[in-house]
């Protein structure tokens, strides 16, 4: 199973699972990150965390230990 | 009657633009009482019965954020007549995923689609009559920033308010959340009214650990939501939460047309180079530079300069009129009415020196503010926070809290107003309490006069000043970030970076204005009080057998010389229990710069250069190297001057917070500059006594408190009952 942290950048992704609890992955999931949804990654920062991510159509960055609870296929 | 409207939507949505545009300048900005978050209100243009709330911007209705918080509570507690949810049409599917919450408020709702001038642009479409249909509320076409369709949202508003009845609703998830729904609706007591059953039962369904504050009876509910947990393999908060969307999703396939192929947009061309990997730290820099050097070094110098020296001084020459400084003009109406001595030093070294010590900084705040706001308004902030999070997040601070850090190597006041562009409280917070660790222009003389006294001006001296100013904010990162106040919030990084747009004048305009008169207003008050209270200390004593006013040269006298004596004793532990060197700091509280020149009077010289040479040889015989630069790291870390902390009184907007900042960073400047002089001495001339136990003692402490384990909260810990409404 693999997580968006270690999707490199220009590919695109579909969510398949949300791992974690609490306010970080409420937030992520608020913010349109849910089962079924595209990503595509964007680009990382200049110093390497955080990456910048497409979802629903609007730029979204999120750091990578927070990528870590989002598996994808 | 007047009818209140609340204005509902994401950050970045136009909210604030629309809301100006409705209220024009009939607002009123304060705070939700017991947080910092912003609270403005105003009255619709030509109707004055009409007020319009405007919530802060927010995502959801979770509870785990401040905004969120605040606003749900105003919602459900003061329930206003209406809901104008704006919502950004180039990024709709987002938005109505906060829409769909708002709807089941049971308060009628109103939809202003913004942006429109946009999404036409790109080519888009959106069916506003079928969006309408579906969503089951009335939904109209603006744009905020050219001011269409606004007053039409505003009239429909009003209209909807009058009805007081909210459209049933229409968004339906799958028959099993439904069916679970309806059966906790059903458990809910009769203190709940029909139309926010909805809302209530589905908080209760997302374990929301917040709701129950506002219900009489709690029901139990674990047993529906293991129902449907077990069925839908997956908790209630994600299930829920994938309803939305699934349900907004078929709502965008109905209603919205994208224009086909997949262009980049402008801001993405900009993105392209501001955030690329190798030029987005020049850029950055280049960014800072111009900020720097225009709201400081500069333009900023020049408005502190003839605020200060001018306006407050001397006098200033316009056009080769000479124009009097206001101490000049007031001193000479004094000296025609022959004032009283007293009075006449109260009037112009007390309060006029105190008034000019809070307007002396506005002109250089406005120019720092003018920046702010575009950067915040065009989205730069954003990527500022992007591009910085990696480093500072290590110490518990966001990346947007550089910008207040580096306008404090120049002045401290500005730096900590600056700490406003950033929306995490505990963030926002911690970035108060250290910001002024960092050398402030006040400061360099101190540097300078302890560097050429002591050291015979050795290059090292400045620059370990900034090593230790950085140091005491890292470590106070760390540390801070692990006490009970602080651990207590989670701080997500789950940021939007919003489209480039240019912000209009008038909006950065008004931000500008808004914080100067917030810093004016707020601050103004403590440092006028305390500038005039230390000049009664410095200016009254004992002399030749009687109490009463003094010369300048005769502060040793004075009654903060007294005080001064009893304090010092304190101070001998650090190096320097004279009580000159003591007074000297107190004035520093005044203003920095203020501690060499007080020290210049206690040595015997009236008037001393910036950097006191003067005295240098008579303060190198009085104290050790090693004292001299415990002092120096003294008043480095310790309280900045009154204008800072009446800026940080206002940024914390809570007096138990401002005292935990002064107090923190008092405590922190006393066990650091105890350390270097009993560690040092120790190194130097092998002196060993409680102090070096204390110091060592100190040092164990400290490494524990960086290194302790801690975890971080899951819950937001706020009073609700505190926290809630409150409209007056």
């Amino acid at each position: 199973m693999k997580t968006l942290k270690e999707i490199s950048c220009g590919e695109t992704v579909k969510v398949t699972k949300l791992t974690g609890e609490g306010p970080v992955r409420r937030r992520i999931m608020d913010m349109g990150i849910t089962k079924g949804v595209e990503v595509f990654v964007r680009k990382v920062a200049p110093l390497g965390d955080p990456v910048e991510v497409t979802v629903r159509g609007y730029e979204l960055s999120l750091r990578k230990a927070d990528a870590e609870m989002i598996q994808v296929e | 009657m007047s009818v209140k409207i609340a204005l509902a939507g994401n950050p970045n949505c136009g909210k604030t633009t629309l809301f100006n545009g409705l209220t024009g300048s009939n607002q009123f900005v304060g705070n939700w009482p017991g947080v910092t978050v912003e609270k403005k209100e105003g009255r619709l243009k030509g109707k004055k019965d009409v007020i319009i709330m405007d919530l802060p911007g927010i995502y959801s209705l979770s509870p785990y954020t401040l905004e969120e918080v605040v606003a749900r509570n105003y919602l459900i507690g003061e329930r206003p007549d209406a809901i104008i949810n704006i919502v950004d049409g180039t990024n709709i599917e987002r938005n109505l995923y906060l829409s769909t919450q708002l709807m089941e408020l049971g308060i009628p709702v109103l939809m202003a689609v913004n942006m429109m001038d946009v999404v036409e642009k790109s080519g888009d479409k959106i069916n506003v009559s079928k969006l309408s249909e579906s969503l089951g509320c009335e939904v109209v076409e603006i744009s905020a920033l050219k001011g269409t369709g606004i007053m039409k949202a505003a009239e429909r508003a009003v209209a909807l308010a009058n009805q007081k009845k909210a459209a049933p609703k229409v968004h339906k998830f799958a028959v099993r959340v439904e069916n679970v729904l309806e059966a906790v609706e059903n458990k809910l007591g009769s203190d709940i009214p029909e139309e926010q059953k909805r809302f209530f039962a589905v908080k209760l369904l997302e374990k929301d650990d917040k709701i129950g504050e506002q219900m009489k009876n709690v029901p139990d509910v674990s047993m529906e939501i293991a129902l449907l947990e077990k069925e839908m393999e997956d908790d209630t908060e994600s299930i829920i939460t994938n309803e939305r969307y699934v349900y907004i999703s078929s709502i965008i396939d109905q209603c919205c047309t994208k224009a086909g192929k997949e262009t980049l947009t402008k801001s993405d061309k900009i993105d392209k180079v501001v955030t690329n990997r190798w030029l987005a730290l020049p850029v950055f820099a280049l960014v800072m530079i111009l900020v720097y050097t225009v709201s400081v070094t500069t333009v900023g110098a020049w408005a502190t300069d003839w605020a200060n020296d001018g306006v407050f001084g001397d006098g200033w020459s316009l056009f080769g009129l000479e124009i009097p400084g206001i101490p000049v003009l007031v001193e000479g109406v004094l000296d025609a009415v022959s004032c009283a001595d007293w009075l006449k030093g109260l009037i112009l070294d007390g309060i006029v020196a105190g008034v000019g010590a809070v307007l002396g900084f506005v002109p250089q705040m406005l120019v720092l503010f003018i920046f702010l706001a575009f950067l915040e308004a065009c989205g730069y902030m954003a990527r500022v926070a992007f591009i910085m999070d990696r480093i500072f997040r290590k110490f518990g601070l966001s990346g947007k809290s550089f910008i207040p850090m580096l306008i404090g190597s120049g002045c401290g006041v500005p730096g900590v107003m600056a700490s406003r562009t950033i929306e995490n409280d505990r963030d926002r917070k911690m970035t108060i309490m250290t910001t002024t660790f960092v050398p402030c222009g006040a400061k360099l003389p101190i540097i300078a006069l302890i560097a050429g006294a002591l050291f015979g001006g050795a290059w090292w001296v400045a620059p370990s000043a900034y090593f230790v100013g950085i140091a005491a904010i890292i470590c106070s990162g760390i540390i801070l970030k692990k006490t009970k106040m602080f651990a207590g919030d989670p701080a997500p990084f789950v940021m939007e970076l919003p489209a480039y747009h240019m912000p209009t004048a008038g909006n950065v305009l008004r931000s500008m204005w808004e914080r100067g008169w917030s810093f004016i207003k707020k601050a103004g008050t403590i440092i006028l009080l305390s500038t005039i209270v230390l000049w009664f200390l410095m200016s009254f004593g004992w002399s030749e057998g009687s109490f009463g006013m003094l010369e300048a040269q005769q502060l040793d006298s004075s009654i903060l010389a007294a005080l001064g004596g009893i304090f010092a004793p304190l101070f001998a532990p650090l190096g320097w229990g004279d009580w000159k060197m003591a007074v000297a700091a107190i004035t520093g509280l005044i203003a920095k710069e203020n501690v060499v020149g007080t020290i210049g009077i206690l040595f015997g010289v009236a008037e001393v250069a910036e950097d006191g040479a003067e005295i240098w040889e008579q303060l190198a015989v009085s104290m050790s190297a090693i004292a001299a630069y415990s002092f120096l790291v003294f008043n480095l870390l310790c309280a900045p001057c009154f204008a800072a902390m009446g800026a940080i009184k206002r940024e914390m907007n809570n007096t138990k917070w401002f005292w935990f900042a002064i107090g923190y960073q008092t405590v922190l400047a006393y066990a650091v500059s105890l350390c270097v002089y009993q560690i040092g001495m120790l190194c130097s001339s092998g002196i060993f006594g409680i102090g070096t136990v204390a110091a060592f003692l100190l040092v164990i402490g400290f490494i524990y408190l960086l290194f302790r384990p801690y975890k971080e909260s899951a819950a937001l810990k706020v009073n609700m009952k505190k926290a809630a409404v409150g409209t007056k």
